[in-house]
Order: structure tokens, then C-alpha cells, then sequence
């Protein structure tokens, strides 16, 4: 009797549940409506059995339940009524795979006149690269990456020259144009997936996977990356932005051919020696930084990490935010850096200073901070010297109050949460994990104790 | 992965086939004396260790068939160079197909209750077969002397592995085989090892197909 | 019409072979610690399974805790989370379930069912739970090596599996390869024991057709492990080998943190290719048993014959043979040639006609019946409800285009935990209600076990329905914290919340399960031999619990199938499978006296 009830009340209340509840698919950006019709199809399908069956059960547990005088009914088989079982079934099935059948067909044939991107995937972030000019892509290998061709591209090969390369994990894609995405990874497995586009595909070192879709709502979308790849796995996204083709066009000129990224000049340590006058004045002579001013120090950091950074600082991605006063500081200071090539001198000028360790300041139980680095060290390398292939900076020898109150901004969304920091964002899902101030104390003591 | 399919299939459809044959027709539910001294229907008139090796086989030959689909989906990746197989394979193969044959001797002496030729027979299956895999070590010798190493070449690693399981499970069946030698020589009379004999005749020529299954993958993929 | 055919081959059925009679234990260890009784074996299995399934399920807590209260629990971090999932999936799926199922009822039931003295090769049973301990250790031991446990997944999926940016690359993974390949030589000696006892050692009059569907289910996933044990066996070593000595089975040429690494032209796919191979007969090698033994509860406590036994049979072998063609359905998104894609759906679908089957019948059987709603057989319906939810959500992921968006996300977590980690659940449950009396001797207590029941039935429920919406949503699976998204709405931390609470008062029960099987062993309501009043030989033994050689000094003779409930005319509503036909019986003469029935061995069994 009571089974009974609860039998029904689990069917209603699995029906209310999926129409009342707020949770279901977002609302789709892509062609794929037909995925969502077969959704909904196999909905219908295995909703109606769902309740038709339950309901028989539940209407056998009341009727037929142990009484005075009741005897079971003797019937081995009955192959009429089995029979006409098999068969419902089987039009059940084929009704709802004959329209999946057709979604996938459509789904793994690429129209002719599809645009082509490529999303290159690493631990643990997304990059991208466009044809150029000439619409196509050039070859590329993983023997090819380093840090200075992080994409592997063929660097002999002319069709790659003109290769658009986006070291960013944000995508521009222009509304309503075919697009076929093509996937590579250069070390483990990984996927890309915008729920929103219904589609998703995983990546496969030495093999290029794709899938295809027209983009149809301008908007922001959150990229995913759902095939575990290791410890931040989490932390692995991007965002895909779709536009109208204008403004798609603009953000791709934006981004340097891989000829482009090559030429580029390194930067120029004389020129760069007056820019730093202006930064003596707190990060000091020999950029040791400066606690009292909360400068931090500069010298002996990637000269990669460095150039984002003030980027990031003159386009407003950092020191932006009202709760980052020391930030707020040094942006329009960086503002004063005219272009690219003065970043890239006044870098290369203090790459070329005295590497001091800084001394330990912070307090904390460096045993305990052990435990947590394991995972900061899956990024910053098990020294704290940073792995540029990885984007992440070095932490050992810093500046060790500054990684305190870097890693209090991040958590408290103060850095790393700006649209345009490209790299930020994952640094923030890291912070997160270190759940208060004692704990960010103690990682920051133990990195103090890295050799 | 077609070949283990393949192979898996027609093992699934040989156990589905043996369970579903003495199901078609009955009516289980219908009560039925049983007929005197008779025995559980579908019953192989087999002992059961022989049974048990049958069984034992199907696992192994699904572990095979595995490693050869593996072997043929490798070898189209394009970093596949082909493997100099080492000649003296062929002589192992000969010694092989030897402890077969004394195997199938021993068998037959058996079933003759010919103590004596059983006694020479085990020995020689067990000359020939440590014979083998001394030659296999020595095809390994030779390949490391030539410098294909596990590490850096595929053929080379499959090659070691597809010998060193079918090896394996030889010394699996010379356990086996020396426990019954050991009793041979201890005395007893043939009637006590008829039955495991047999069951190492069954298991040397089973080896000794697979081994010629494997032998002509190599062969055929070889440079 | 025809009936059941009885050839006199003159072969004596095995189990009388004097080898295994003459096995009598000494000591108390002879008895229970290095036994060859399959009834001791089978505790075994059950109480280390058991105790590495409380393992995982602590694990499960944790993970629940993290998911449901991101960021408050300084000893859980991204590294741990993984080596959690990657523990609790498999614990949960091999150490625990296919060890029970198999290990633990195959053990036991197998030769009490099918009218045996013991397994036919009682050392290798023997060998095969110490070896399969031996496994259990090793694995744990991974918790205590540098780096800890692996945190690949439970699918170990190379490349990351075995690079640095995984927890336990080192240690963790060779040590979970090393105990799995153990398991499955463990498994593989075991595996024979069950398909050659059922072939070989069943009783006079056993027929195949008489056989009840426990044996049924666990005979063909048994069938299945065998077979597909294999693929993983071999992907293990091969994983082994690219990790320890750097070859390239699986490993491509690759950049990992900015190092060339010595890999050449491996292929990660083959990897899936392979563990699918073993990982979907997998899935059913833990449905079949508990398939099989829910077909007998239901029966027993509707007091009504299973509907359609032949077709229930033909459906055990049409799920077995099908699931070795459906690997792939695991890997539409994996990169494999998208063409597979058409024939994988096909098939998938396909399969779930013999299942959809199965369900019918249970349901079928019990129409008509007259339901006892003993506690066994309230978890078999438990069973049937969220099986029916499991299987029909498998149908969306089977449904190639519809897998797409949700392959990846909590909607997998969620079907599989339906399907496999709460209605065979369910029905590990049930049977020990069930056959705990056999076991002890004793009745379970019911008003601990209705409480169970209601609370892990609706409990895991909670858990798991609400948890496919969050993969509709879009939350992936495997993540440590879903972090700030555009379209995620903060309400789905409150459903995260909600299903962490549920689950951890659904873990908190299970301590009175565990107290009611200590109360109960010695403080429980004697049974008698037979309290569910079923027909099965195992009802049948001389003694409660059974002695070893379990049948006294004749095995029974088996005159009808396992199903005579309710038969029309009888005296009593069931009728023991070993019951002679009655006099009376319509198109039957008369019963044979067992003197009759030719010379019996006597094989008594003096312990
Ligand atoms: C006991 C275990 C078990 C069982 C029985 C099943 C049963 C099924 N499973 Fe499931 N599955 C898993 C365990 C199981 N699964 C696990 C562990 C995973 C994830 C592994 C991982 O990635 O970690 C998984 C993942 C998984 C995937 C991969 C998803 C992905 O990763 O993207 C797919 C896709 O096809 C799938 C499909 C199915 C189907 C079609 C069935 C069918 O057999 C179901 C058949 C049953 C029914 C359909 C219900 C009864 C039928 C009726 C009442 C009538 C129906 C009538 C009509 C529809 C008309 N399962
Ligand atoms: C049979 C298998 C099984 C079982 C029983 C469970 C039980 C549970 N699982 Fe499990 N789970 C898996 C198999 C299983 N799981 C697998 C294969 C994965 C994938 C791993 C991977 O991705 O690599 C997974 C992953 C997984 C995730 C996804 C993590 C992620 O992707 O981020 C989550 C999250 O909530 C979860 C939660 C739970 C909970 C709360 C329970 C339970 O606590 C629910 C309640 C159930 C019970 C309380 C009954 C349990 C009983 C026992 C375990 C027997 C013990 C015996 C006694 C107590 C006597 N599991
Ligand atoms: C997934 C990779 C990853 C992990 C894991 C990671 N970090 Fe970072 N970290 C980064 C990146 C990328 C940046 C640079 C962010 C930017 O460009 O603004 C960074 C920046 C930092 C900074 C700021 C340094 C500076 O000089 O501005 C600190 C401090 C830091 N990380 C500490 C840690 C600690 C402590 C942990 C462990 C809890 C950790 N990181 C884990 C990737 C990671
Ligand atoms: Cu990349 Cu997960
Ligand atoms: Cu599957």
C-alpha cells in the first residue's frame, strides 16, 4: 500500500520535477536544433514508458498484494502478450533512433563552404589559429613546439606563414557563418565543448578531430574542457564569443600571422634602461621591489609573464578594479609604456638585473603548505620557477607578501576576473582551492622554502 | 579491433549456441520424472578439468586475439617501421611443432598404459619445449644485439610482448607438465597421469596454434 | 509437445568425485581461513568486498562534500578530488560489485542451487579469493605510496594516466594496474570454477531449463568477465610497459609542460578501444547477477512463477552476446572515425529490446500474484523502478546525436549511478536479506531493514534523478569546483547541496545495515530451513546453515523447474524443486521411490 503510493508519488513527482524544475538545457546558440528535437523525441518516448510501466507496477503492488484469500495466478508464459511486448518495444526504439540516425549524419558532414578554425588544447588552456589569406592551415607537429612556436607550427611549410595565432582562450566567431572546428592537442586528451553549440569533440595528440557549426546568437559563451586531463582539468576553459562579421574581422586582425610572431623583435635592453627610470622609484634600483611601497620584485621573473602583465595593466584587464589600490597604481604607470616595443625593451632592461632572492617575510607553517602547493606545483613546476609553456610565473625568490595579497585578489575575484585576462581566470579557480588566509599563508611559507 | 570481434563472436556464438540448444523446446514448467540414473541434461561427458581447460582456453585465445587486433591497429600509425624478424623463429617453430608431437606420442602411449613411453615422451616434450623458449630468449638476444630496443621501436615492443605471454603461458603448462613428470618418475602407475597428460597434449597444441597464428602475423607484417 | 530430454550418458555428475568428499578441515583455520568450501569462500569475498566497498563509499562522501561545499575543506584539493573519483569508480565497479556478485553469491549459490557438493575445483576457488585479496591490498596500498593513488579516472585513459600532470604517475597507476591484473587472474580462476560447476556438476534432473535465473545471470556474466577480462589485461601491461620502460602502445608523440617527451606514434584511442572492449560487458557482468537474483525474488515473494522463464533466458543470452558490440557508444566524442557512430547506436538501442524484456516480465510476474512485501522483496521493486529510470536514460546517451551535448556532463553520472549504483545495489541488498537466514541461520531484523530500505530507496533517488538535470545544465563531470560561468544559475549550487545532504544521510544508514547483520548473527530470529517458503535446492539442505557438501548424505534429485508457485491443485503454494511428482499429478503414473532411482553415491560427509 505504502509502496504503491510512493511508486506514483515518484513517477508525479519525477514529471513535475523535469517540467517545473528551472534546470535544463540553455538556450541553444547553434544549427543543431534537430539535436534537441531528438532530445525531445526520446523524451516523449521514454517518458511514456517510464510512467506507463511504473504505474502497472504500482497498480500490481496494490491490487495483487498479500491477502486473506488470495492465490497467485499460474502462468509460465505467455508468448501472445510477450510477443506484442517485443514489438511496441521495437517501434519505440526505431522512433527514436531513425531521427538520431539522420542528426548524426548531418552532424559528421561538413558543408563545402565551412570556415575553418583550429583550437589547439594544453594543459590547461585553449588557443586557437585561423587560415590566412590563403584558407588554409599550415602543417604542424608536436616536435615543433617550443616556447617560442607554442602552437608547433611547420615553420618551412608556406601555407602556415600566414596562419593566424590567437594565444588567447577567447574566440571570436562570426554569427551565422558555417565553421568547421577543427581540434588538436599537443600533450593529453582534451575536449571542447560550449554547451550552448550542442556539439562537443574530444582531442587526441596526433590526430585532428572536428566537428562543424553555424553559430546563431550573438553572445558570450563559456567553453569547457569535458575530458579529464589531469589536476586542472576544472580550471581548463575559454570563452567563444560570437559577433557580426565586422567586428569578427577587426578582433582577428588583432592577432599576429605566425610569420609575424616570429619577426618579432626581441626586445632592446639599452632602450629599455630609461623607460625603468621611472619604475626605480618602487620597485628599486635592481627591481628587488619594495615592500614599504608594495612593489613587488620583478627581477629573475619570465620576461613573458612580465610583457602580459603590463599589458594587462595598460588595457584595463588589471589594476582595474576599485579593491586593487596597489593595482590601481601601476596601470596608468604602465600606461606610460607607448606601445608593444617599449614593453618589450623596458623587459628585456630588467632582464638583464641582478636576480636577488627576496627574503622570506610571510608567516606561516611551511609543512603545512606542503600539501596544497602539490597542485600549484602541476603549473608552477615543483620548484616555483615558473613554466612558461604553462603560462605560470615564478613564484620562488619573489616577492613572497606580494604572492599573499595576489593570491587574496584572486580568490576575492579583485584579479583574474577582467573579460580580458586571458590567463587570469584559471590562476582565480586556483586560489580558490586555498580555503583562508592561514592556508594561503602556509602555501606561501612553503614556497619560501623552494629550492 | 575486427579480428578480436571476430574472434569473440564466433566464441560468444559457440556458448550462446550451446546454452540455447537444449532450451529451444523445452517447457521447463512441465514436471517431468526423471528417467533412472540419469544424469543433468547438457552435461559434456567430459571431466571436469578438461572442461575447465576448454574454458581456460577460450580466455586465452580471447587475450590473443586482443593482442593481434592491438598489433594490427598499431601498425597504422605512421611511425610503424617494420620489424627484421630474427630466423632463428623458424627453428623454434620447428622445436615447437617437436614438443607437440612428443606430446601427441606421450598421449598415445598413455591411452596404451605404456609406462615407459610415457616416461621418455614427457621428457622429450619437456626437452623440446624448455628448447623453445631458450630459442625465444635468444631471438630476444638478437634483436637487442641489433639494436631494436622495447623502447624505441613498436614492432620491436609487440614482439616482445606477443612472446613473452605466449612464453608465459607455456611455463604455466610446464608447471603442469612437471608436476606429472615428477610422478612419472616417481612411479605411479599410468592410469593416475592418463588424464593429465592429456589435458598437456590439449594445451601443447593449443600453444603451438597460436604460436603459428602469431609466427604468420609477424611473418606477414615483417619487412 | 516435447519436454525435457534426459540422455544416460553414464558420466556421474562431478561433485561425487571422492577427491572433494574427502576434504575434510581439521582446525579451525583448515575451516575458515584456508578453506575450500565454496560457502566459506563466498563469506570471504563478501566481507572484503564489503570492506573496500565502505572504502568507497567514504570516498563518495568526500566527493559529495567538495561538489556540494566547493572551497571549505582545506585537505580536499584538486589532486585529492581525482584520486577520489577515481578510487570510489573502481572500488565500486570491480573490487566491490563484480567481486560480490561473482566472488560472493556466485560462490555461495551456484553449487547450493544447482545441487553440488562444492565447486569442482575447490583449491583453484580457494587460490582465487587470495589472490584476489592479495589485489585488494595492493590497491589500497596505493593510498600509502608517494604521490598517492592515481587520479586518471576510473578509465585510466593514457596519455594522462601516466604524465605528470595526474596525481599518482608514478606509483599510484602501476600499483592500480598490477592489482587489476591480479584481480582478473584471481577472477579468471574463479570464473572457471562457476561456468564448469554449472555445466558439469549439476545434480540429477537439473536440467539447464531447470536451473533458476540467479544461476542463469551469474553464469553468463561469468561468461562475459572471461572473455572480457582479457582486453583489459592486455591494456594494462601495455600501460605498464609505456610507463615503466617508455614504450609507445598507447603514447603519441607529445609536449608535456614544455618537455619533448620520447613517445612516437602510440595511439590513445586504441587504449578506449580496448578498455571499452572489457568496460561495457563490464556494466553487464554487474547487471546480469543482479538481474538474475531479483527474477528470484520476485517470484519467490509474489508466490507466482517468473512470467515468460524462456524468454527471461534467451534475453540473459541476447544481452551477452549484444554486449560485446556496443563498446563504442562510450566513445562517440573520443575522435574515432564518426562513422562508427550509425552502427554503435544500432546496436545500443537494440539492446535494450531483451532488457526491456526482462522488465516486462519481472512487472508481468507480478501481476496477478499475491505480493508478500517481505524486505527482500521491497528492494527488488525498488530495483525494477530505478532501473527502468536508469535504463531508459542510457537510451539518450545509446542515441548517438543525443550523447553530443551529454556525454562528459553529470547526466552520464547520473544514468550509471542509477542503473548500477543503486538498483543492483538494491538488489545486493535484498539478496542478503534474502539468503542472510541460509548464511546464519538466523532472520535479519525487519523493522531495521524496512527503515533501511525506505531510506536508501528514496534517499539515493534524491540523489540521482535531480542530478541529470545538472548535466542537461551543462556540468561536466570530474570537476573539482564549477568556478564562475555565464549560464550555470547560482540554484544549481543549491541542487548540489541538496544532493550532498541526501547523500551523506544515505551513507550514514548504511551503518544500520551493518549493525543489523552483527545484531542479527547473534541475537536474530532463528530462520528454519526454508522461511521464504521458496523451491530452490538451497532451501532444501538437511541443515540451516548447510554443512560442507552442503546436500547430507544423497544429493537431491531435481523433478521440476524452479517456478512451482501457486500450481494449481497443490496443497501447499510452492512446491521444492527436489519434491517428487505427486501421485495424484495429472499424466503422471506414479512417483518413484528414491531406492529406485539406481545406486547413489553415498558421499556422506563426516565433518
Ligand atoms: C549496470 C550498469 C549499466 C547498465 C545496465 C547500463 C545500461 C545501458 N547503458 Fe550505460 N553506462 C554505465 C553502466 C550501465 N549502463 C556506466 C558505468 C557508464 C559510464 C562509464 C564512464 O564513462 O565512466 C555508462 C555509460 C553509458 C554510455 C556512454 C555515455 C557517455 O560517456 O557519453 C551510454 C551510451 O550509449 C550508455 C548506454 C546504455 C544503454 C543504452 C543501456 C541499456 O542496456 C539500458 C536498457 C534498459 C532499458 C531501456 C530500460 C528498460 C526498458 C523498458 C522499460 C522498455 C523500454 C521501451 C521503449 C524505449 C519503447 N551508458
Ligand atoms: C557500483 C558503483 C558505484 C556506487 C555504488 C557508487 C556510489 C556513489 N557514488 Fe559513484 N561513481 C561510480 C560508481 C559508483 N558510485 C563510478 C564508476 C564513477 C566514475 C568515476 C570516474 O569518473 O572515474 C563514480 C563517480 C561518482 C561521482 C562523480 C564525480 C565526478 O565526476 O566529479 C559522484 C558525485 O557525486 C559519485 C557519488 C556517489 C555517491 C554519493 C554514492 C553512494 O554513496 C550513493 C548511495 C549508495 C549507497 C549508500 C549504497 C552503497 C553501498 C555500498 C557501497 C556497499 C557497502 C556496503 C555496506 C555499507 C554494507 N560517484
Ligand atoms: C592551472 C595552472 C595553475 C595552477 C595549478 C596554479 N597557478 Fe598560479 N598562476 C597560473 C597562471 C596562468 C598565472 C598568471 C595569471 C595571469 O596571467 O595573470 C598564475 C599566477 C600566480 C600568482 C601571481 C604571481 C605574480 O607574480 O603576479 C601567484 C602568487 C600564484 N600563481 C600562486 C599559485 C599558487 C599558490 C598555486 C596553488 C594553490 C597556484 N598558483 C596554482 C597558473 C596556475
Ligand atoms: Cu583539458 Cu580537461
Ligand atoms: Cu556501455
Amino acid at each position: 500500500m505504502v509502496l504503491a503510493i510512493v511508486l506514483v508519488l515518484l513517477v508525479v513527482g519525477s514529471i513535475v520535477f523535469h517540467f517545473m524544475s528551472p534546470w535544463y538545457f540553455t538556450p541553444i546558440a547553434s544549427n543543431w536544433g534537430t539535436i534537441d528535437d531528438t532530445v525531445t523525441i526520446t523524451f516523449w518516448v521514454t517518458g511514456i514508458v517510464f510512467v506507463a510501466v511504473n504505474l502497472f507496477m504500482a497498480y500490481c503492488v496494490m491490487r495483487y498484494r498479500h491477502g486473506k484469500a488470495s492465490r497467485a495466478h499460474y502462468e509460465p508464459e505467455n508468448k501472445k502478450l510477450e510477443g506484442a511486448l517485443v514489438l511496441l518495444t521495437t517501434v519505440g526504439i526505431a522512433a527514436m533512433l531513425t531521427p538520431g540516425l539522420f542528426a548524426w549524419a548531418k552532424f559528421i558532414a561538413v558543408p563545402k563552404d565551412a570556415a575553418v578554425v583550429e583550437v589547439v588544447a594544453r594543459q590547461w588552456y585553449f588557443n586557437y589559429r585561423f587560415p590566412g589569406e590563403d584558407g588554409v592551415l599550415g602543417t604542424v607537429d608536436a616536435r615543433y613546439v617550443s616556447d617560442e612556436n607554442p602552437f608547433g607550427v611547420n615553420p618551412d611549410d608556406p601555407k602556415g606563414q600566414d596562419d593566424i595565432l590567437v594565444s588567447s582562450p577567447q574566440l571570436h566567431l562570426p554569427v551565422g557563418k558555417p565553421v568547421k572546428v577543427e581540434l588538436r592537442s599537443i600533450d593529453v586528451l582534451h575536449d571542447f565543448t560550449v554547451p550552448q553549440f550542442r556539439s562537443k569533440m574530444n582531442m587526441v595528440p596526433g590526430l585532428v578531430t572536428y566537428f562543424w557549426l553555424t553559430p546563431t546568437r550573438i553572445g558570450t559563451f563559456d567553453a569547457f574542457c569535458e575530458q579529464l586531463c589531469g589536476i586542472a582539468h576544472f580550471a581548463m576553459r575559454g570563452k567563444v564569443i560570437v559577433e557580426d562579421e565586422r567586428a569578427f574581422q577587426a578582433w582577428l586582425r588583432s592577432y599576429p600571422t605566425f610569420a609575424q610572431s616570429r619577426a618579432q623583435a626581441p626586445g632592446d635592453a639599452a632602450a629599455g634602461k630609461p623607460l625603468y627610470a621611472v619604475c626605480t622609484a618602487c620597485h628599486g634600483l635592481q627591481a628587488e621591489g619594495n615592500p614599504a611601497l608594495h612593489a613587488p620584485k620583478l627581477s629573475g621573473q619570465g620576461d613573458w609573464y612580465l610583457r602580459r602583465q603590463l599589458k594587462n595593466f595598460k588595457n584595463g584587464a588589471r589594476g582595474k578594479d576599485v579593491k586593487d589600490v596597489f593595482g590601481q597604481m601601476m596601470a596608468p604607470l604602465a600606461a606610460t609604456l607607448v606601445d608593444d616595443a617599449a614593453i618589450a625593451n623596458v623587459v628585456a632592461y630588467i632582464k638583464t638585473l641582478a636576480d636577488i632572492p627576496s627574503p622570506a617575510t610571510v608567516n606561516g607553517n611551511a609543512k603545512n603548505g606542503q600539501y596544497p602547493y602539490v597542485t600549484c606545483a602541476a603549473c608552477h613546476g615543483a620548484n616555483g620557477r615558473g613554466v612558461q609553456a604553462m603560462n605560470a610565473p615564478r613564484l620562488k625568490d619573489m616577492s613572497d607578501w606580494y604572492l599573499v595579497t595576489q593570491l587574496k585578489d584572486f580568490k576575492n575575484g579583485i584579479r583574474g576576473a577582467h573579460p580580458a585576462d586571458m590567463y587570469g581566470p584559471q590562476m582565480a579557480a586556483m586560489a580558490a582551492i586555498l580555503v583562508d588566509d592561514r592556508e594561503t599563508n602556509d602555501v606561501v611559507a612553503y614556497i619560501d622554502t623552494l629550492r | 579491433m575486427t579480428t578480436s570481434l571476430l574472434v569473440l563472436a564466433a566464441i560468444m556464438a559457440v556458448v550462446v549456441w550451446w546454452l540455447l540448444r537444449p532450451t529451444l523446446n523445452v517447457k521447463p514448467w512441465v514436471e517431468q520424472r526423471p528417467i533412472k540414473n540419469v544424469d543433468a541434461e547438457g552435461t559434456l561427458p567430459l571431466p571436469p578439468v578438461k572442461v575447465g581447460l576448454g574454458v581456460f582456453l577460450a580466455v586465452a585465445t580471447s587475450l590473443f586475439a586482443l593482442l593481434i587486433s592491438a598489433y594490427h591497429m598499431r601498425m597504422m600509425a605512421a611511425d610503424w617501421t617494420h620489424l627484421a624478424l630474427p630466423r632463428v623463429l623458424w627453428l623454434n617453430t620447428g622445436v615447437l611443432i617437436l614438443s607437440g608431437v612428443a606430446m601427441q606420442w606421450t598421449r598415445a602411449a598413455a591411452q596404451r598404459e605404456q609406462i615407459d613411453s610415457v616416461r621418455i615422451g614427457l621428457i622429450a616434450a619437456g626437452v623440446f619445449t624448455v628448447s623453445f623458449l631458450a630459442g625465444q630468449l635468444w631471438a630476444w638476444q638478437q634483436l637487442n644485439a641489433a639494436g631494436y630496443f622495447v623502447k624505441t621501436d613498436p614492432a620491436t615492443a609487440f614482439f616482445y610482448l606477443l612472446t613473452a605471454l605466449h612464453g608465459l603461458h607455456l611455463l604455466g603448462g610446464m608447471y603442469v607438465w612437471g608436476r606429472t613428470t615428477a610422478r612419472v618418475l616417481r612411479g605411479v602407475e599410468v592410469g593416475k597421469v592418463r588424464l593429465s597428460v592429456e589435458l598437456c597434449t590439449v594445451y601443447w597444441h593449443y600453444l603451438l596454434l597460436v604460436w603459428l597464428v602469431l609466427f604468420a602475423v609477424l611473418l606477414h607484417t615483417h619487412s | 509437445m516435447s519436454s525435457v530430454a534426459f540422455d544416460e550418458s553414464p558420466h556421474v555428475p562431478p561433485a561425487e568425485v571422492p577427491e572433494v568428499e574427502l576434504y575434510h578441515p581439521k582446525t579451525f583455520i583448515g575451516r575458515y581461513i584456508w578453506s575450500q568450501d565454496a560457502k566459506v569462500i563466498a563469506v570471504q569475498y563478501a566481507i572484503t568486498a564489503i570492506s573496500v566497498g565502505v572504502v568507497a563509499l567514504v570516498l563518495s562522501g568526500l566527493m559529495r562534500l567538495q561538489l556540494g561545499f566547493p572551497h571549505t575543506f582545506s585537505f580536499i584539493t584538486p589532486a585529492n578530488y581525482l584520486q577520489f573519483v577515481t578510487m570510489h569508480g573502481m572500488i565500486m565497479v570491480i573490487y566491490l560489485l563484480t567481486a560480490l556478485f561473482l566472488g560472493g553469491f556466485g560462490n555461495y549459490l551456484i553449487p547450493l542451487m544447482v545441487g553440488a557438493r562444492d565447486m569442482v575445483f575447490p583449491y583453484v576457488n580457494m587460490v582465487s579469493y587470495w589472490v584476489y585479496l592479495f589485489a585488494v591490498l595492493l590497491l589500497m596500498a596505493s593510498f600509502f605510496v608517494p604521490g598517492g593513488p592515481t587520479g586518471a579516472g576510473w578509465t585510466l585513459y593514457p596519455p594522462q594516466a601516466i604524465l605528470g600532470g595526474t596525481p599518482g604517475a608514478n606509483w599510484g597507476i602501476i600499483l592500480m594496474l598490477v592489482s587489476l591484473a591480479f584481480f582478473i587472474i584471481g577472477f579468471t580462476m574463479g570464473g572457471l570454477n562457476y561456468v564448469v560447476t554449472v555445466l558439469q556438476a549439476r545434480t540429477r534432473g537439473m536440467t539447464m531449463m531447470r536451473l533458476p535465473l540467479t544461476v542463469w545471470g551469474i553464469l553468463m556474466a561469468t561468461i562475459l568477465a572471461l572473455l572480457a577480462f582479457p582486453a583489459l589485461f592486455v591494456s594494462a601491461i601495455m600501460m605498464i610497459l609505456d610507463q615503466a620502460l617508455g614504450t609507445s602502445f598507447f603514447m603519441p608523440a607529445l609536449v608535456s609542460k614544455g618537455q619533448h617527451l620520447a613517445y612516437n606514434g602510440g595511439s590513445p584511442i586504441l587504449f578506449q578501444h580496448l578498455f571499452w572492449f572489457f568496460g561495457h560487458p563490464e556494466v553487464y557482468i554487474v547487471a546480469l547477477p543482479a538481474f538474475g537474483i531479483v527474477s528470484d525474488l520476485i517470484s519467490v515473494n509474489a508466490r507466482r512463477n517468473i512470467f515468460g522463464y524462456r524468454m527471461m533466458v534467451w534475453a540473459i543470452l541476447a544481452i551477452g552476446g549484444l554486449s560485446f558490440m556496443v563498446w563504442a557508444h562510450h566513445m562517440y566524442v573520443s575522435g574515432m572515425n564518426p562513422y562508427f557512430g550509425f552502427f554503435f547506436a544500432t546496436t545500443t538501442l537494440v539492446i535494450a529490446i531483451p532488457t526491456a524484456l526482462k522488465v516486462y516480465n519481472w512487472v508481468l510476474t507480478l501481476w496477478r500474484g499475491d505480493i508478500h512485501l517481505t524486505v527482500p522483496m521491497l528492494f527488488a521493486i525498488g530495483f525494477v523502478f530505478t532501473f527502468i529510470n536508469g535504463g531508459l536514460t542510457g537510451l539518450f546517451l545509446g542515441n548517438v546525436p543525443v550523447d553530443i551535448p551529454l556525454s562528459g556532463t553529470m547526466f552520464v553520472v547520473a544514468h550509471f549511478h542509477m542503473v548500477m549504483a543503486v538498483s543492483p545495489i538494491l538488489v545486493v541488498f535484498g539478496a542478503i536479506y534474502h539468503w542472510y537466514p541460509k548464511v546464519t541461520g538466523r532472520m535479519l531484523n525487519d523493522t531495521l531493514g524496512k527503515f533501511h530500505f525506505w531510506v536508501t530507496f528514496l534517499g539515493t533517488y534524491a540523489i540521482y534523478y535531480p542530478m541529470h538535470y545538472l548535466g542537461f545544465l551543462g556540468v561536466p563531470r570530474r570537476y573539482f569546483a564549477m568556478g564562475n560561468t555565464v549560464f550555470i544559475p547560482p540554484s544549481a549550487q543549491s541542487l548540489n547541496v541538496a544532493i550532498t545532504i541526501a547523500a551523506l544521510i544515505v551513507g550514514a544508514i548504511q551503518v544500520v545495515f551493518l549493525y543489523n547483520l552483527i545484531w542479527s548473527y547473534f541475537k536474530g530470529k532463528p530462520s528454519g530451513p526454508n522461511p521464504w517458503r521458496a523451491t530452490t535446492l538451497e532451501w532444501q539442505t538437511p541443515h540451516t546453515p548447510p554443512k560442507h557438501g552442503n546436500f547430507g548424505p544423497t544429493l537431491p534429485v531435481v523433478y521440476r523447474w524452479a517456478y512451482d508457485y501457486s500450481v494449481p491443485g497443490a496443497a501447499e503454494d510452492f512446491i521444492p524443486q527436489d519434491q517428487p511428482p505427486g501421485r495424484k499429478a495429472p499424466g503422471l503414473e506414479e512417483a518413484p521411490d528414491a531406492s529406485e532411482l539406481g545406486p547413489q553415491k553415498p558421499g556422506a560427509l563426516v565433518t
